[in-house]
């Protein structure tokens, strides 16, 4: 496969008239993990959005594997923030996933059987094999976050976009998370995450992506990770950053094996 | 009074055989489309379409002799109604769009601009000689005895056409409901079913009109609903259970307003609405007061179990394996009557041997291992709150108390694993059930 798996030339991005991305070049590179790292407000959500087409941009070229969305959509999953839905709704864990095969039974056909097994096969994946019958307002956090991923991998997709899947996690979900990134990346998938800890990211991630409204820097974590990068993105808040970065820039740092 | 309770009942006159056909087939529709209208949170775009049709309603009534059109069909005044209303919520839609407005806002100002302007039209037909704005009157309070069978097959294909497209789309609706944004990423054409739904809403009003009226047609599509999320977590169920109190209340609403003539039936169909709303309220078997204070009761009680266990599992361990009352009452601010009745029923239960007196008590097998479980899984938690999560250590101990009554055996386990060897050993006591 030449082409990558996602492709975003001059992304620009403005709400009422104050840009939020200015010019954002980046490029995935296929059967890795990436995060998409930047302070509060620097457009992370907003470029995944934008990229997505679930915001309008003002100009910009965003290809998924060299086309347009439309056309390989069923090789993209989207995951959005947990928050950005009512975890009140009466539907089950397991309806909840049944979604994510919606586009394969069709229109106006109901789920049958046999899709629901395929949604607690995905639950089970994510280690809610158990919660599937459970409204989704009696699940943790953490659980409710899962249920999300379960929802992409029903999906079967190549291309996993997530909306900071690891933000506010109980540890025993971060473990499943991080297992089924590994898992992904082992059977040729690609990950984008945006992510928030700066302490973590070169331990669970191959890539950054460093965004404050334009792309600071990108590539595999080690060369990414500067104290000089990181200054130009975070600004004078970075004294206190210098280091742990130091640390996780070092050959030799923790990493998942 | 009986009597006529039973002609109703029976349907023994054709025309109540129309109107209480008419108006439980308007009711289950309104539950239906309702249900997805509360759960896009939509009510208030409800109420905003419903008075928004008034000036149209009128000016279709203004416009009928141009037509040469009978200025009492009821079809030429829905079709007023449906432009006006549609409008509306374009209006509301391009106020959303052009400012910074929030919906709430926009809402407002359309609603009362169109009734507004729905009203001075009014006035004005009901200044003109003849006197026929009567006609109107009907569609703002709603009168369902003056239903003809026409109107009636209209109100049966309408509905229809609502159960239907409900039913065949069921699963886009629920997705575009729960999740617009993974819909629009997967490819789901998001806006036309938007518009569909909210076409579907249009045309549920526009048949209200003359059930309950325009200022009340609202009510139907939210009440229904709501009360039905009382009853079950699946939407499925709900839906049915909307449309089944919405086919219900208009049924109540009916055949009180035959018993009872001088009040009108649209109100007393949406007060047996809000008769059955209350009804949910208490008594819903998920959601209700009563089922939610009896389950807090038991959530209480067993917490409450738990914490005499531990305390008493906790004397013991510094020494004795009697413990007294007193020893018990000094670990935590609980009430002696309190302590002693649980302590009674943990006796008759097994899990403790008791002096008659009731003074001093010991934990006998079975009761040392569920105490030694309860420890354990406490002191786990407190170790992990304490290390792993930002949670001020005043407030460990409540928490931790909640939680491990939603842990389940696995997260145990693996929090035992995160746990370091050290603090294991010292404060954590054996699992009983792995013979550690």
């Amino acid at each position: 496969m030449s082409t990558h798996p996602l492709e975003i030339r001059s992304l620009n991005v403005a709400y009422h008239r104050k840009m939020v991305l200015w010019d954002a070049d980046l490029c995935i590179r296929p059967s890795r993990s990436t995060a998409i790292v930047g302070p509060n407000g620097a457009g992370k959500s907003t470029l995944l959005k934008a990229a997505l087409g679930l915001i309008p941009a003002a100009s910009g070229e965003v290809l998924f594997y060299g086309e347009p969305l439309k056309k390989v959509r069923s090789r993209v999953a989207y995951v959005p923030q947990r928050e950005s839905v009512d975890w009140d709704f009466p539907v089950s864990a397991r309806d909840v996933v049944a979604m994510g095969l919606y586009k394969k039974i069709g229109w106006c056909l109901p789920v049958r059987a046999c899709h629901r097994r395929m949604a607690d096969e995905a639950l089970a994946d994510v280690g809610l094999a158990d919660f599937a019958g459970r409204q989704i307002s009696q699940l943790s956090g953490g659980q409710q976050q899962r249920v999300f991923l379960a929802r992409a991998l029903a999906q079967k997709a190549e291309l996993h976009l997530m909306d900071e899947p690891l933000a506010s996690v109980d540890a025993a979900t971060e473990q499943a998370i991080l297992t089924l990134l590994r898992r992904l990346k082992d059977q040729g998938g690609t990950v984008v995450c945006v992510h928030r800890d700066l302490d973590t990211v070169a331990e669970y991630f191959d890539d950054v992506v460093l965004l404050n409204m334009r792309v600071v820097a990108q590539g595999p974590a080690s060369e990414v990770l500067t104290p000089d990068n990181l200054r130009k993105t975070y600004g004078a808040r970075l004294t206190l950053l210098d280091e742990a970065v130091v640390d996780l820039s070092r050959p030799g740092a923790p990493r998942e094996s | 009074m009986m009597e006529s309770f039973w002609r109703v009942l029976l349907l023994q006159d054709h025309n109540t055989r129309v109107v209480i056909a008419g108006a439980c087939l308007f009711g289950a529709a309104a539950g239906l489309a309702g249900t997805f209208l509360l759960l896009r949170k939509r009510s208030l775009l409800g109420d905003t379409l419903g008075h928004a049709t008034l000036p149209g309603i009128t000016l279709a009534f203004l416009l009928a002799g141009t037509f040469g059109i009978s200025p009492r069909s009821f079809l030429w005044l829905a079709l007023g109604a449906t432009i006006s209303g549609v409008a509306g919520m374009g209006a509301v839609l391009l106020i959303r769009k052009t400012s910074r407005l929030k919906d709430d806002a926009a809402l407002a100002i359309v609603l009362s601009v169109f009734f507004g302007a729905g009203i001075a039209m009014l006035s004005a037909i009901q200044q003109l000689p003849g006197g026929q704005a009567a006609g109107l009157e009907r569609l703002i309070y709603g009168n369902p005895a003056s239903m003809t069978s026409g109107d009636a097959w209209f109100v049966l294909l309408a509905s229809l056409l609502v159960a239907g497209v409900c039913g065949f789309l069921f699963k886009e609706f629920t997705l575009l409901c729960f999740d617009e944004s993974y819909a629009l990423t997967a490819g789901w054409p998001v806006r036309p079913l938007d518009a569909l739904l909210m076409g579907l809403v249009v045309l549920v009003t526009i048949v209200g009109l003359q059930t309950v009226g325009i200022l009340l047609v609202v009510a139907l599509l939210v009440i229904p609903p709501a009360a039905a999320r009382f009853w079950s977590d699946d939407l499925r169920a709900m839906a049915l259970v909307s449309a089944g109190a919405g086919g219900l209340s208009s049924l109540v609403g009916v055949v009180a307003s035959a018993l009872l003539p001088g009040l009108p039936t649209g109100a007393l169909i949406v007060l047996s609405a809000a008769l059955f709303f209350g009804l949910s309220l208490l008594a819903g078997k998920k959601r209700g007061l009563v089922i939610r204070h009896l389950l807090e009761r038991e959530a209480g009680r067993r917490l409450r179990r738990e914490h005499v266990l531990r305390a008493i599992f906790e004397c013991a361990e510094d020494g004795q394996q009697v413990v007294t009352l007193e020893q018990v009452l000094a670990k935590r601010p609980w009430k002696k009557n309190e302590l002693r009745s649980e302590i009674s029923q943990l006796t008759d239960n097994g899990l403790l041997t008791t002096e008659p007196t009731g003074a001093s008590f010991q934990l006998n097998g079975r009761g040392d291992s569920e105490a030694r479980r309860l420890v354990r899984n406490h002191r786990l938690w407190e170790i992990y709150l304490l290390n792993h999560a930002d949670v001020a250590p005043s407030r460990v101990d409540r928490d931790a108390d909640l939680i491990e009554h939603v842990l389940d055996q696995r997260l145990v386990d693996e929090l035992e694993d995160l746990l370091d060897e050290k603090g294991r050993e010292r404060l954590v006591p054996g699992n009983p059930e792995k013979k550690l």
